[in-house]
């Protein structure tokens, strides 16, 4: 087959756009969600979570979770080599299931939040932080 | 090893029964990640706080298991119900297993 010009462009504009397909590493984060919730089916509503829109450093994102009713709660970033953030497990003396603490994120990316509720559901929240500069160095 | 450890604690000093407050906990700690890499390109190996809890009166409030992931001087703000006198325990857990203590008492009135 003669490759023409016309063909070229054509081929390396698909290429470009299949490279551009948001083909990111989920699987890790989707194996902490299925270890956390061991399978079962997660719903959504009930769980609050607060991130930025825009984080100009990666290194320090402020985000709070608030879930009335839950037991613990799991923080992902979708994007970070490694997933998990922090899990909080809320004992009897808890005065709300809030917390906030603040994460790093390595560039651009989804930040799920899942919490186990009292009777054993889960729900899920999650909220894209635009990170400027990464926080994960190297 | 993490040097220079300092944690820092705000507890109110006085609540009535069963007020709900909220405790700000932060600990001076370098949290490496342990994806770093140093001037030669080796990898700086991890060295964070893995876990933080919080008790009163010897009754769980929160347990928190942090990961690299979590920024230098971790900080953790939550809600604690009084249920009378008595004193929060906050304690650390470092990767080298070291154990950072420290106790807050508030008073009901």
């Amino acid at each position: 087959m003669k490759l023409t010009r016309r063909d070229a462009l054509a081929l390396g504009l698909g290429a470009t756009a299949a490279s551009l397909l948001p083909f990111r590493a989920f699987a890790a984060a989707d194996e902490a969600i299925a270890a956390f919730t061991g399978g079962s089916e997660v719903g959504e509503g009930g769980l609050t979570l607060t991130a930025p829109e825009i984080a100009e450093n990666g290194n320090t994102v402020p985000v709070s979770v608030d879930a009335p009713g839950a037991v613990s709660i799991l923080i992902l970033a979708t994007g970070n080599p490694t997933p998990g953030v922090a899990t909080f497990n809320f004992g009897p003396l808890a005065g709300s299931q809030a917390a906030s603490t603040r994460i790093r994120l390595a560039g651009t990316q989804d930040v799920v939040a899942i919490a186990k509720m009292a009777d054993g559901s889960f729900v899920k929240a999650a909220s894209t932080v635009k990170v400027t500069i990464g926080g994960c160095g190297g | 090893m993490a040097s220079g450890v300092k944690p820092r604690v705000k507890v109110p000093k006085s609540a009535s029964a069963g007020d709900v407050i909220t405790i700000k906990t932060l600990i001076s700690h370098p949290m490496e990640s342990g994806q770093r890499k140093d001037g030669d390109g080796n990898i700086i190996p991890r060295s964070i706080i893995n876990r933080f809890t919080c008790e009163f009166n010897g009754e769980s409030v929160i347990d928190v298991k942090l990961e690299p992931a979590v920024s230098t001087n971790p900080y953790v703000e939550f809600d604690a119900t009084v249920p009378a006198a008595g004193d929060f325990k906050f304690t650390w857990y470092d990767d080298d297993g070291s154990v950072y203590e420290e106790t807050k008492s508030i008073s009901v009135g």
